[in-house]
């Protein structure tokens, strides 16, 4: 009679341990990304020809996810956020590379870097949104 | 926005319509009705019309890249191969394939297969169950994926989604009749080995085929692909023929033999350029004749696809990172 509730309590406290894990490393991506890529700077940084074409690559592939607004959804993060807007561009495109699978971010290495850049310049356009309708559903 | 709302209030519409049906205990004849309704599939094609996108892979038919389905994602592709074998009928084979992104790291893809050999008849060659994992979550210069694969399929199966052991013209020399009989269940292996470098995708694919019901020894085979965009950098204007949408590159894949005999001899090999063309908000379509280099090849194997991706399905499901 013990052991299956020593193995009941056991996996509660695995799946317990897993989510908390899961939950702390929310956001822990910035902090895995490499100086030199932190430092790297977007070749088409303010280009109004790059922000419409981001904008066109951004509906493609981003929007589905995040929003047509970039605001996100009820699941995934608003690309307006203070964490996103004030990281560097360096950051993003890092993040933009090597996605965060363990977190349901892929990995977009197949689209070209430049085209990467313009999707950068593209979410930086969009400008911060207050913490308080951040998260909340696309329209 | 406003056709969004529309459409997902036609949709809600005509499934709550489908659920009072069943909820009333209507007959099948009327079920029946309701599901075929015109206006159902009418609203069923629209959501997949305005929910799809292109792809963002590069455009191989046999060789896989570390690109996997983005998750919550379903791609429903048909992927079709035509050729007239020397002392063959000709035949155009035609597989379904439906690729779902579990995760970020983990893809899984069905198969159905088929095909319509002339002078014979057309006939289902059975199915594929793939998956395909990424162990490494971060990108490398080189990036690994595992894939396992089941296979069940009859002899006459026509895809050639990979080539391995000793496989011939002589398999295409089989009427349906005699093939159909010869029913396989095999485990697919594959190492693939896939770099992004300066646009280009670089992709090694080393597979390996196990036939479980009989005592057979272990198929190899191999597949080798290059391609990259035409255009790096998007344009800013709305535009269908522009470069950014076309791709090319090149294949190369053969078999390997088997473990009592391995080598580059008694197999087929295949070279082919390709062309993938991604239609904005539309499907990806993707063509490459192939060549074969030896005897044991066929001369010229047309190959065809065209994929829609349709986004976030069971979007719901997955969360996002931040």
């Amino acid at each position: 009679m013990r052991a299956p509730r020593l193995l009941l309590l056991t996996l509660t406290f695995c799946v317990s341990c897993a989510m908390a894990a899961s939950a702390a490393d929310y956001s822990a991506w910035l902090q895995h990304v490499p100086d030199a890529d932190r430092k790297r700077t977007n070749p088409y940084a303010g280009q109004s020809d790059a922000v419409a074409a981001g904008s066109k690559l951004f509906a493609d592939h981003c929007a589905k996810c995040h929003g047509a607004d970039a605001l996100g959804s009820r699941k995934k993060p608003s690309l307006r956020a203070p964490a996103v807007q004030k990281a560097s561009d360096g950051e993003i495109f890092w993040l933009l590379r090597n996605g965060d699978l363990r977190h349901g971010m892929p990995s977009w290495s197949a689209i070209p870097e430049p085209s990467r850049w313009q999707i950068i310049a593209y979410v930086k356009s969009l400008g911060e949104v207050p913490a308080t309708t951040e998260l909340g559903p696309s329209k | 926005m406003t056709s969004r709302i529309d459409r997902d209030n036609f949709i809600l519409y005509h499934c709550t319509r489908l659920l009072n049906a069943t909820q009333l205990q209507l007959g099948r004849k009327q079920m029946a009705k309701i599901i075929l309704n015109g206006r159902f599939a009418f609203a069923i094609s629209m959501w997949l019309l305005t929910s799809m996108c292109g792809a963002q892979e590069p455009p191989y038919f046999v060789t896989y890249s570390h690109s996997l389905e983005e998750p919550g994602n379903l791609e429903i592709a048909s992927k079709g191969a035509a050729a007239s074998p020397k002392y063959a009928n000709p035949f155009v084979s035609q597989t379904l394939e439906l690729e779902y992104g579990a995760t970020a790291w983990w893809t899984t893809e069905v198969y159905l297969a088929g095909q319509h050999t002339s002078n014979d008849s057309t006939i289902f060659t059975g199915f594929r169950w793939e998956n395909r994992f990424r162990p490494l979550l971060r990108e490398h210069f080189i990036n690994p994926v595992l894939y396992v694969e089941y296979e069940h399929l009859t002899l006459a199966d026509k895809g050639l989604l990979e080539v391995t052991g000793h496989d011939s013209i002589a398999n295409f020399q089989l009427t349906n009749a005699q093939a159909k009989t010869e029913l396989e269940h095999s485990l697919e292996m594959k190492l693939i080995l896939s770099s992004n470098t300066h646009g280009w995708n670089i992709s090694e694919n080393f597979i390996t085929e196990k036939d479980l019901n009989e005592p057979e020894p272990w198929e190899f085979g191999y597949a080798l692909g290059v391609s990259r965009p035409f255009a790096l950098a998007a344009r800013s204007q709305s535009c269908v023929f522009c470069r950014e949408n076309f791709s090319g590159g090149l294949e190369l894949y053969g078999g390997l033999g088997t473990t009592d005999g391995f080598g580059l001899k008694a197999t087929s090999h295949y070279l082919g350029p390709i062309i993938g063309f991604n239609v904005p908000k539309g499907p990806t379509i993707t063509f490459s004749p192939n060549i074969g280099l030896n005897d044991n090849s066929i001369g010229i194997l047309y190959r065809f696809t065209v994929s829609y991706e349709v986004q976030q399905v069971f979007g719901f499901l997955h969360r996002g990172g931040r």
